[in-house]
């Protein structure tokens, strides 16, 4: 399982989405499974190897970087990508379950309608209006915490150049530098303004959907 | 997701492209990916093991690396690469949503076609595919800006001097392959420099061809009340039409008289397949007349013989990028 088997199984999913859907897929798999494959993984590569402190204490280092770092960015946004996905596999679900009793009921039916039941785009009304609702409501509500955790986590989106440690079995107050500061900073505000995207979108989906309902 | 996904994904895009479009994808798969992939990655791959500083205070380097490097080059080149490819994507979503339209209008109307060619460039799609070059042009030369601002030129120094804090007093600092850097960010900046060229020229190119539509429209106009499909405005049959006069060694005197033929009564037909009904205007039969009463040959007029060329060579050299992203990565 891997970035790409995710996007294959997603864009299955995107046949029966709204054009905002398709939209806000194309915007999480380029502008931030992309970025964080390509750019991303390689600023936060040296994390640990690099984050010096000023020290020669054994275990200074290590048990200052695990109190600074307890989750690092990339984990942290490999997950919220993945929860982000998943709701869109409850639509999937929804359809293959509709599929299924569809084909029960043609199975004495004609050849050529069980092979459009498999191509066809079912409108999104009724209860696949609503497992369509609730996958945009979980996709905001994962986006909203994970970029909570982030900022609690690491207070704000700033990465500081020098931290100051004094944990056991460090012997003072030590100073701490962690390695490219500055263009971590640069990619945790390009991937919260992503997130902030991807957002505003599903905000927009869920708006469309709404209006198109009241409408009906 | 990596460099080979995306080439797949935008490859479909050189279906909708002018023949410079097709020449920019190239360049930027081949010249600009590929060498970046292949080739600068490996250069930057030791920047921060390899960048060494007078001094044995802990934290000295990094808070100077840091300082001479706020982003690494590689990344502003991955991040331009990115955002410098996704304009395309534009123009693919607008002629997705038209053939979305065409096929709820020919679901609701039995068979009639709303657009004979959606991919062509007419209309809202001429907007959208002028837009994604200015941004395309916009992002690439917003890029290099920001290289040359970021550090100061496109320069790559053997020694710096650093005094930021830790550091006890101003300290030398010494870069890794300064003059391998040097000639890649020399590269890049050439080849980012000839894609935004291409992009002007494509510009041009479009905003030419469509003002010589628009003096051939004024011409030979004529009014109609019924709705005109973009698409089927065509330079198909201008193309048959030069090609009937050519192969009949002098211009028709008729070509362009206007003839008071009814509206439903158009030789004019696609002799088989999905379109059979194809909708034409009316007004479109004084040129209809002169040409080969069968059917036109979609693919001649789609696809000239320099044209299919020109597909086969950045089909080729686009697959060939392809084969050596997936071997590298």
């Amino acid at each position: 399982m891997s970035w790409p088997a995710l996007y294959a199984q997603l864009v299955g999913a995107n046949r029966h989405s709204t054009s905002l859907g398709k939209i806000w897929l194309s915007v999480l798999f380029i502008f931030r499974v992309m970025v964080l494959v390509v750019a991303a993984e390689s600023v936060w590569g040296d994390e640990q190897s690099d984050f010096t402190c000023n020290t020669l204490q054994p275990g200074c280092e290590n048990v200052c970087y695990d109190q600074f770092f307890p989750v690092s960015h990339i984990r942290l946004w490999s997950l919220q990508l993945v929860f982000v996905s998943t709701p869109t596999l409850l639509v999937s679900m929804y359809v293959a379950y509709r599929n299924h009793c569809d084909r029960r009921r043609l199975l004495q039916g004609q050849e050529e309608e069980l092979e459009t039941l498999k191509t066809r785009r079912l409108p999104i009304v009724g209860a696949l209006w609503w497992t369509y609702f609730c996958s945009l409501v979980f996709k905001m509500l994962f986006e909203g915490s994970f970029m909570y955790v982030l900022y609690v986590v690491y207070d704000g989106f700033e990465m500081p150049r020098l931290v100051q440690c004094d944990q056991w079995p460090c012997p003072n107050l030590v100073d701490c530098f962690i390695s490219r500061p500055t263009e971590k900073t640069i990619f945790t505000v390009f991937m919260a303004t992503a997130s902030s995207i991807c957002m505003v979108l599903n905000l927009a989906e869920l708006a469309y959907l709404v209006a198109k309902a009241l409408n009906r | 997701m990596n460099w080979g996904s995306l080439e797949e994904l935008l490859s479909g895009v050189n279906k909708y492209s002018t023949a410079f479009g097709r020449a920019w994808l190239s360049m930027v798969f081949i010249f600009r990916v590929m060498v970046f992939v292949v080739a600068a990655q490996r250069v930057w791959g030791d920047e921060s093991k390899d960048f060494v500083c007078n001094t044995e205070q802990p934290g000295c380097t990094n808070v100077c690396y840091d300082h001479f490097f706020p982003i690494s080059h590689i990344r502003l080149w991955a991040l331009q690469l990115i955002f410098v490819t996704c304009p395309s994507l534009m123009v693919t979503g607008h002629v997705k949503y038209r053939e979305m339209k065409d096929l709820k209008y020919a679901k609701q109307h039995k068979g009639k076609h709303m657009y004979a060619h959606p991919e062509k460039k007419r209309g809202g799609l001429w907007w959208t595919y002028l837009l994604s070059l200015i941004f395309k042009a916009g992002f690439d030369a917003g890029f290099l800006y920001v290289l040359y601002y970021v550090y100061e030129g496109y320069d790559m120094p053997r020694l710096s001097k650093c005094s930021v804090f830790p550091c006890p007093n101003t300290v030398d600092c010494y870069i890794s392959r300064p003059t391998e850097k040097k000639i890649f960010t020399l590269f890049m900046v050439v080849s980012s420099a000839v894609c935004i060229f291409m992009c002007i020229c494509e510009m041009i190119y479009l905003i030419f061809k469509r003002i010589e539509k628009f003096t051939k429209k004024v011409q030979h106009r004529s009014y109609s009340s019924l709705r005109v499909d973009p698409t089927a405005s065509n330079q198909n049959i201008t193309n048959n039409k030069v090609k009937k006069t050519l192969s009949k060694g002098k211009p028709s005197p008729d070509l362009f008289k206007p003839t008071s033929e009814k509206p439903g009564d158009s030789p004019f037909r696609r002799s088989s397949g999905p379109n059979a009904s194809l909708p034409v205007r009316p007004p479109m039969n004084s040129l209809i007349s002169e040409l080969n009463p069968h059917k036109l040959d979609p693919r001649e007029t789609k696809n000239p013989p320099n044209m299919r060329i020109l597909q086969q060579f950045t089909s080729l050299s686009l697959s060939f990028s392809l084969q050596a992203l997936n071997s590298s990565l």
